[in-house]
């Protein structure tokens, strides 16, 4: 049953998911601490970098602990599939453990335990690696990624094997790039929105009052920006990307059922119903996704009914619903952000009790978008594991039957459920100690 | 080009066993001989500090396994299933057990986390060892039973035992007594590696006994090794062939027995680190020795209608391994680069290093 097979991938990786998102931002906004202390040298910015490096310690240790399982994966459950195209993603997969881990994993125990070692500038200097460390590997597994969604660079040998034949292909994937910035800055958001939350709840209890001024007010303003560069310009030039290479996904995920004969609307709101095949309840804006998409009011979007069925994503308002989540919560991160900002900028953030609150209650929210985001990715791509090469159904294992693959499910279910519950108590206990307890 | 990647993974994964093999290590002796809560503390401090950059080896082999021998990382990973879902299962316990013993102060708590870490590195030991026996053995490619084959040629698929638990069976199981005899030689051979470490990175109170102790194993070892030995060309006589067709391969073993042979003389080595340089080469030697007599089979086929998995017939394509030889060379200069950084900075023993709690 390659449904085990589905679910065991899907829950591993979103669970893997939940710390890479943040450590690749988390790392970005270490680096600025610590280079503002060597700056100014003002120790509130050097406690701020080691404290968020506790978090990132943490969250990185998650990271590798269920991150090893994801690769090992491809051969167990997807066998055929790593056969097949083994000579081509296990490329990009090999440059991550070889360029990112091991300088990431390098450089993180020096950051840690070597400030007094290593003097100040070495000490940023390691920051900087973990932050590059990170971000490659970000960027290798995208490039991964990428020749899924939209295959280039290869050949097909006799055995059915896809073989590479341009390495720089993989790179130059016009996929890569929109879908490698829109992933960065989204991450960038949810460290924000990390670091504003923690900040904010220091104001809320009066405690370590200075440093959480200084965290409120840095995730603020980075939280701000990446997240109107999420939409603008990276968000819509992945949403030009579906629609030039995988037009099928496009209309499922804009909830398209019917080509109309002009401009295509946009829907903001409607439930897709699936057997009459239309979308339920709906509230939509006419020829406006032509114009975002394609910078003509009247340009005609082909719907689901131009498509064979059997290209069609399998989980149509699953795919649905993950996309108007991502879009509609990046819409609200704007406007939440942009009012905690007029707030700052009349200086009366600080003691506005309910914007606090609500700052730091939203720290949930970029994870669900995070997350529903890739399913907007892996859900289109169905029923594809390589878009429009390979089918979901012809990678799994062959040898490994369904009670072995629900057992393992299981098992990861329970393992990951007591990660989860001492993760939450390690984090709690990091941000309870707050960033004084780091002094000696 | 097969051969040049089958070198690199071969030495990746050697060195990926040198040096988590002392944090398993650490972790066995840690569960058997540390009895005062210092010790224990140190122990686990001096495996805590370096397991994941230590891991990142099993990782980076891995990738590399799955881009120069594809068809073989496919077909060993799922026919190895439930073995290698478990062994990702202990190494997720193992890293939870170090990473939380020091997180609070009740007994309870730490002695929860003292055992997970213990229990899972001498599991992980042991199956590692399973792992390398099952690759000695061979298994039943194709999955043929009564002459009928259930799987494409180069897929099988290994219940964890046969109820004969015997390695000449038909179709033997990942668990028979030829890989539980290998399954323990390691687990033998990370103790005495990691009481080394021990030895070497920390100043617990056990450290003479240590010794004592790592003189005792070294015996188990060499009786073991040669039954081993005996085991192994009884299910397969060519064993040894590469040997004598190729004579400068004697040197693998040759290192391993020099290894146990200088590890006698423990007690007076002058040098800490001289004790960890044996059971490194113990190590190194081991794997080598055994790989080199397979060579270039990696998986043996123990029947007679599918061909054994080589290098040669599992591997990508001639471009993709040497582009690849591009970026991997460059990858691995940045990575000595690294590690002699790293060592520099965290050279010494550790419990004067502030950890940071
Ligand atoms: C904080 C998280 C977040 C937010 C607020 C947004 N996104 Fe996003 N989006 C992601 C996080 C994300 C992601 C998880 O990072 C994805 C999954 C794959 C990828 O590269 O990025 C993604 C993918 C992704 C895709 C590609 C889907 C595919 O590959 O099939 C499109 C078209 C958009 N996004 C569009 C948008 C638009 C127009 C947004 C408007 C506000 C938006 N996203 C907000
Ligand atoms: C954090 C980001 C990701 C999330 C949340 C995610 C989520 C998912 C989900 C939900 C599925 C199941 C799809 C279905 O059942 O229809 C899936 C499948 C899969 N994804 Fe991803 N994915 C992510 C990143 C990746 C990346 C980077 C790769 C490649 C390197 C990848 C490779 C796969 C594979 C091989 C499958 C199994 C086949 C399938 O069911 O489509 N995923 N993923
Ligand atoms: C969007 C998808 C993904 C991103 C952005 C991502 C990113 C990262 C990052 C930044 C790390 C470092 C640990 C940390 O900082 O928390 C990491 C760890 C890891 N990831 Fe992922 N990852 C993704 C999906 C995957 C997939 C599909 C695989 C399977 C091949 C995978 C395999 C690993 C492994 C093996 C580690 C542990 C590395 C180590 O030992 O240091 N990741 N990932």
């Amino acid at each position: 049953m390659i449904l085990y097979d589905r679910l065991q991938f899907a829950f591993t990786i979103t669970f893997h998911y939940i710390f890479p998102q943040l450590t690749m931002g988390l790392s970005l906004l270490i680096v600025y601490f610590k280079w503002r202390y060597l700056a100014s040298k003002v120790d509130k910015y050097n406690d701020a970098a080691k404290f968020f490096m506790k978090i990132f310690a943490i969250n990185f240790t998650m990271g590798v602990i269920t991150g090893i399982p994801m690769e090992f994966q491809f051969g167990t459950n997807w066998a055929k599939f790593s056969e097949l195209t083994g000579n081509i993603i296990g490329q990009t997969l090999a440059m991550e453990g070889m360029f990112s881990f091991f300088l990431e994993s390098s450089f993180l125990v020096l950051f840690l335990f070597g400030e007094k070692l290593m003097g100040q500038k070495l000490h940023f200097l390691t920051g900087f690696l973990v932050f590059l460390g990170s971000w490659a590997s970000g960027y290798f597994i995208l490039a991964t990624n990428a020749w899924m969604q939209n295959p280039v660079g290869y050949e097909i040998v006799e055995n059915g094997k896809y073989v590479l034949e341009h390495f720089s292909a993989l790179f130059s994937n016009p996929w890569l790039i929109p879908a490698f910035l829109h992933n960065q800055v989204a991450s960038i958001v949810t460290s924000s929105f990390v670091v504003a939350s923690i900040g904010a709840f220091y104001l809320l209890r009066n405690k370590n009052e200075e440093h959480g001024k200084l965290f409120l007010k840095t995730g603020l303003v980075v939280g701000f920006v990446a997240s109107v560069l999420l939409a603008m310009p990276t968000g819509d030039w992945n949403a030009k990307n579906v629609a030039k290479y995988q037009p099928a996904s496009f209309a499922a995920m804009e909830g398209i059922f019917e080509t109309e004969k002009a401009g295509a609307e946009i829907v903001l709101i409607g439930q897709p119903n699936m057997v009459e095949k239309k979308l339920d309840n709906k509230i939509a804006v006419p020829n406006v996704l032509s114009f975002l998409t394609y910078q003509d009011w009247s340009k005609q979007i082909p719907g689901m009914d131009q498509f064979n069925p059997k290209q069609l994503p399998t989980n149509v308002p699953g795919l649905y619903y993950s996309y108007h989540i991502m879009v509609g919560l990046g819409t609200i991160f704007i406007g939440i952000f942009g009012l905690a900002l007029i707030f700052l900028w009349r200086k009366r953030l600080f003691s506005f009790r309910p914007l606090l609150w609500v700052i730091m209650f939203l720290v949930p929210f970029p994870y669900i978008a995070n997350l529903t985001g890739w399913y907007v990715a892996e859900l289109g791509r169905q029923p594809y594991l390589v878009y429009g090469l390979l089918k979901t159904s012809e990678g799994i294992s062959p040898t490994v039957s369904s009670g072995n693959t629900l057992f393992t499910l299981l098992g990861f279910v329970g393992i990951y459920l007591l990660l989860g519950v001492l993760f939450l108590l390690l984090i709690g206990k990091v941000i309870y100690y707050g960033p004084r307890s780091l002094k000696h | 080009m097969e051969i040049f990647w089958y070198i690199i993974i071969a030495i990746v994964l050697a060195v990926f066993f040198v040096l988590d093999g002392y944090d398993f290590g650490a972790g066995i002796v840690h569960l058997f001989f540390a009895k005062t809560e210092k010790d224990k503390e140190v122990i686990s401090k001096s495996a805590g500090l370096f397991w994941d950059s230590n891991e990142v080896w099993l990782v980076a082999g891995g990738g590399m396994l799955f881009m120069a021998f594809p068809t073989f990382y496919a077909s060993v990973f799922s026919g190895f299933y439930l073995p290698l879902i478990i062994v990702l299962w202990l190494v997720m316990f193992r890293a939870i057990g170090l990473e939380l013993r020091g997180q609070f102060k009740y007994q309870m708590w730490k002695d929860i986390w003292d055992k997970s870490f213990g229990v899972s590195s001498l599991l992980l030991a042991l199956f590692f060892g399973i792992a390398l026996g099952n690759i000695m053995r061979g298994v039943n490619l194709g999955g043929i039973e009564n002459g009928t084959a259930l799987y494409e040629k180069h897929f099988f698929f290994l219940p964890l035992w046969d109820s004969s638990f015997s390695p000449l069976s038909e179709t033997p199981g990942v668990i028979d007594w030829f890989t539980i005899v290998i399954g323990v030689i390691t687990v033998v051979t990370l103790t005495i590696h990691g009481a080394n470490w021990v030895v070497l990175k920390t100043r617990s109170s056990i450290n003479e006994k240590l010794k004592t102790i790592i003189l005792n194993l070294n015996i188990i070892l060499l009786i073991l090794t040669m039954i081993s030995l005996y085991i192994w060309y009884t299910i397969n006589p060519n064993s040894f062939t590469n040997f004598i067709d190729k004579p400068y391969l004697i040197i693998f073993p040759i290192i391993y027995f020099a290894g146990i042979a200088g590890l006698f003389f423990i007690k007076s080595l002058k040098k800490e680190i001289h004790g960890f340089i044996l059971s490194t080469a113990i190590i190194i030697g081991g794997i080598t020795s055994s790989l080199a007599a397979i060579y270039p089979v990696i998986l043996p086929s123990t029947n007679d209608v599918n061909e054994s998995l080589t290098i040669y017939n599992t591997s990508s394509t001639e471009y993709g391994l040497s582009v690849a030889l591009n970026w991997g060379i460059l990858g691995f200069v940045l990575l000595f680069v690294y590690m002699i950084v790293q060592k520099r900075l965290m050279g010494g023993k550790i419990d004067k290093m502030d950890y940071g709690h």
